[in-house]
């Protein structure tokens, strides 16, 4: 056994990983809590109007950093999809599985924000510009994950079904967003650009970066938190999960 | 003893199949029965005014197409699982991703090219200028393949679930967007006067690596499911 | 033929010592032929982390029949389709004639005769048989209508399937036993379905099949056992 492999089955362990979750997720969602807040301060308060678009830009605080969560959760995803089919390691299919409804709730925001943004720019709810539409379809990729993972009944099987209809996915991204970009440019239809100025003032920017580390941070809070659920669900009938069970406190 | 080869061991399961497809012919036809009641809603919701018509054949052609042709999917694993021949298939001393391919194929000829051949039918009832309908056919050629082998990706992973009819088209979906718009493309372009050649040989590319990749997708895709 | 009697009983939470006195017992009471056509080390497989059976130990040589006897739920079934390759064995390992279980399953060694026949309803018994020959091979000697008639089923060849009964549909698939190339069968409760005369009629395969210099692993709850000769019973268990 290499390092590698080594460390992922120490951290791998359920009760290491059940300890160090129940630590660690209360720090991740204060920290980003307090980011989130902080960002929406700066880009509501501080930031100045733009000057096309004056007030409705502010959404962006938002709307990007949650379109940003959305692929990199599916990466996130598909990262541990790939561990577990390869290596068969358990916590690698609850990562992933637990990724999949964090990071589908992150696409339905970016859609949200999307068309709420776009409704005062464009004045429609809805256009099938390029990036809307590959989110659209990342959608669909994320609610088929989450539909196998919950129709198979034996949980591991089901797990390992979801983990490689990701990694198909994963596979099909590039090209959906490939092909929608070609049909976009066929039809001619709306050439609206999401982000305006390719250059954006920095009293704009550090709120929006602070925005994304708020919500990575909330990424992997909530994925712990759900992880740390579905193992011990799953090994409800192992000695440390029956302890903490009976309420004896954290395993050693 | 004799032990088969792997060609004689697709030969025979091809038969198989084809005999199977033969004994129950009136069921073989349900794909394109449904495809034309497809294209006739259209024009009852739309009205019949040709030139309108027209503009959105191809698309409602394809459309249609697609949705008899995930229709028809669900029957490339089912009997197989149910009456235990699935496993012995999986047990066969032969590669299984060639076994599946034959399967798909046969799968192919039997739902995907009764499509192609009643499209000409489906595109005269909608006004599709007659210039496109060479295209049209072309790109049906190479994308119900594909709808083909990445349908029998998605099946393999809902296998053995009893109601997976919704489920299958949500799998499916993601993978049939991209064929979708490069064939559709091509009529559209080709409609319009444009270059129509360019999703045409992307269709090819995408054809020629599923040809090679969703059998050995497939495989390993069933063997999750029947573990 | 010799036939050797295994009792799988639901294992518990972690084998006792006691148990795996008896597994060591059982390895050392084996002959120690050089090669055993099927050998099962520590083998055990596990749903959702509960254990459905092992570990367990045992040699297969050729011409040995050994019945697999438990109540339901000892995990029978399951132990039929990790020796035969269909499910990955959750510890230990399966080796056929020396090699590794998935290796070995490309030589033509296994067939599995599972609770559904696998077989085509819309195809004739003759049909099916054909397509099993053309996916397996053809074992040396033996036509599919020797071994149609040699189930019982002369006159049957060209009636479609499904009129067929439960216990002629078993016997179409104990024809294509008899037709496929396999050294080692594994049958999953092959009494089931069958009269009396079917019983014997299973038993005098198992008979052929162990002279052939074949083997077999046979499970059953015990209902229909071996009505001919008296097995060697060793019981494995463990024990809660």
């Amino acid at each position: 056994m290499n390092t590698l492999t080594l460390w992922f089955h120490k951290f791998g362990s359920p009760p290491v990983f059940h300890r160090i979750a129940v630590r660690l997720a209360p720090w991740l969602f204060g920290f980003a809590v307090i980011c989130g807040l902080a960002a929406l301060y700066g880009g509501l308060v501080v930031a100045p109007a733009d000057y096309q678009q004056s007030d409705a830009y502010r959404i962006i605080f938002i709307h990007v950093p949650c379109a940003w969560m959305s692929l990199f959760a599916y990466f996130f995803m598909a990262a541990n999809a790939f561990i577990a089919l390869v290596w068969r390691i358990k916590i690698s299919e609850i990562l992933a599985m637990a990724s999949a409804p964090v990071g589908a709730v992150f696409t339905a925001i970016t859609l949200i924000t999307g068309s709420i943004w776009g409704k005062p720019m464009w004045g429609t709810w809805w256009t099938w510009d390029a990036r809307l539409t590959s989110e659209l379809v990342l959608l669909f990729l994320y609610l088929g994950v989450i539909g196998l993972y919950n129709a198979i009944e034996d949980r591991r099987q089901a797990a390992r079904a979801a983990a490689f209809l990701a990694l198909v996915g994963i596979v099909n991204v590039p090209i959906v967003h490939f092909s929608v970009n070609w049909w976009n440019t066929l039809h001619q239809g709306s050439t609206v650009r999401l982000l305006g100025p390719s250059r954006i003032d920095e009293s704009m920017l550090w709120p929006l970066l602070l925005m994304a580390l708020a919500t990575h941070v909330w990424f992997f809070a909530s994925v712990l938190v759900r992880a740390r659920v579905s193992l011990v669900e799953l090994e409800g009938g192992k000695e440390w999960a029956r302890e903490i069970a009976l309420g004896k406190g954290e395993p050693a | 003893m004799r032990y088969g080869t792997n060609a004689s061991a697709c030969a025979a399961l091809v038969r198989r199949d084809l005999l199977l497809t033969w004994r129950r012919r009136g069921d073989a036809l349900n794909p394109v029965l449904f495809a034309v009641i497809v294209v006739v809603l259209f024009p009852l919701a739309l009205g019949p005014e040709p030139n309108q018509l027209a503009r959105i054949s191809a698309g409602i052609v394809f459309v249609a197409i697609l949705l008899a042709g995930l229709l028809a999917l669900d029957t490339l694993f089912r009997g197989d699982h149910e009456d235990g021949s699935l496993e012995q298939l999986v047990l066969s001393p032969h590669p299984l991703p060639l076994l599946l391919g034959s399967k798909i194929a046969v799968h192919w000829l039997t739902t995907g090219l009764p499509l192609i051949v009643v499209a000409p039918v489906l595109a005269e009832m909608l006004h599709l200028p007659r210039s496109v309908l060479p295209v049209l056919l072309a790109a049906l050629a190479l994308a119900t393949p594909l709808l083909s082998l990445f349908g029998a990706v998605c099946v393999a992973l809902t296998v053995g679930m009893r109601r997976s009819g919704m489920l299958l088209a949500l799998l499916v979906l993601p993978l049939y967007v991209p064929v979708l718009i490069f064939a559709a493309g091509a009529c559209n372009a080709a409609q319009s006067g444009l270059a129509y050649l360019a999703p045409l040989l992307w269709l090819g590319a995408a054809l020629a690596l599923a040809l090679v990749l969703a059998p050995l997708a497939c495989a390993a895709a069933l063997r999750i499911s029947i573990s | 033929m010799s036939i050797t009697l295994v009792r799988l009983s639901r294992p518990g939470r972690g084998a006792s010592p006691h148990a795996r006195d008896i597994r060591k017992l059982m390895i050392a009471g084996e002959s120690n032929d050089p090669m055993p056509l099927l050998e099962a080390r520590d083998l055990s497989y596990s749903r959702n982390d509960e254990p459905v059976f092992g570990p367990l130990d045992f040699r297969l040589h050729a011409g040995e029949v050994v019945l697999i006897e438990g109540d339901n739920g000892s995990g029978k079934t399951t132990l039929l389709r990790v020796l035969s390759g269909l499910l990955a064995p959750g510890g230990g390992s399966v080796r056929l004639n020396g090699e590794n279980l998935t290796v070995a399953r490309l030589s033509h060694q296994v067939a599995l005769l599972g609770h559904q026949p696998g077989l085509k309803a819309d195809l004739t018994p003759l049909e099916n048989l054909n397509f099993a020959i053309g996916v397996f091979g053809l074992r040396a000697g033996i036509t599919p209508h020797l071994a149609l008639s040699s189930v019982g089923l002369e006159g049957y060849e060209d009636v479609p399937t499904r009129q067929l009964s439960a216990g002629q549909k078993k016997r179409v698939s104990l024809a294509r036993l008899l037709l496929v190339p396999a050294a080692l069968w594994l049958l999953d409760e092959p009494y089931a379905n069958l009269d009396r005369e079917g019983i014997d009629l299973v038993n005098r395969l198992l008979d052929a099949q162990a002279r052939r210099g074949g083997a077999a692993l046979v499970t059953s709850h015990g209902a229909y056992a071996f009505t001919s000769g008296s097995p060697r019973r060793l019981p494995l268990r463990a024990t809660a």
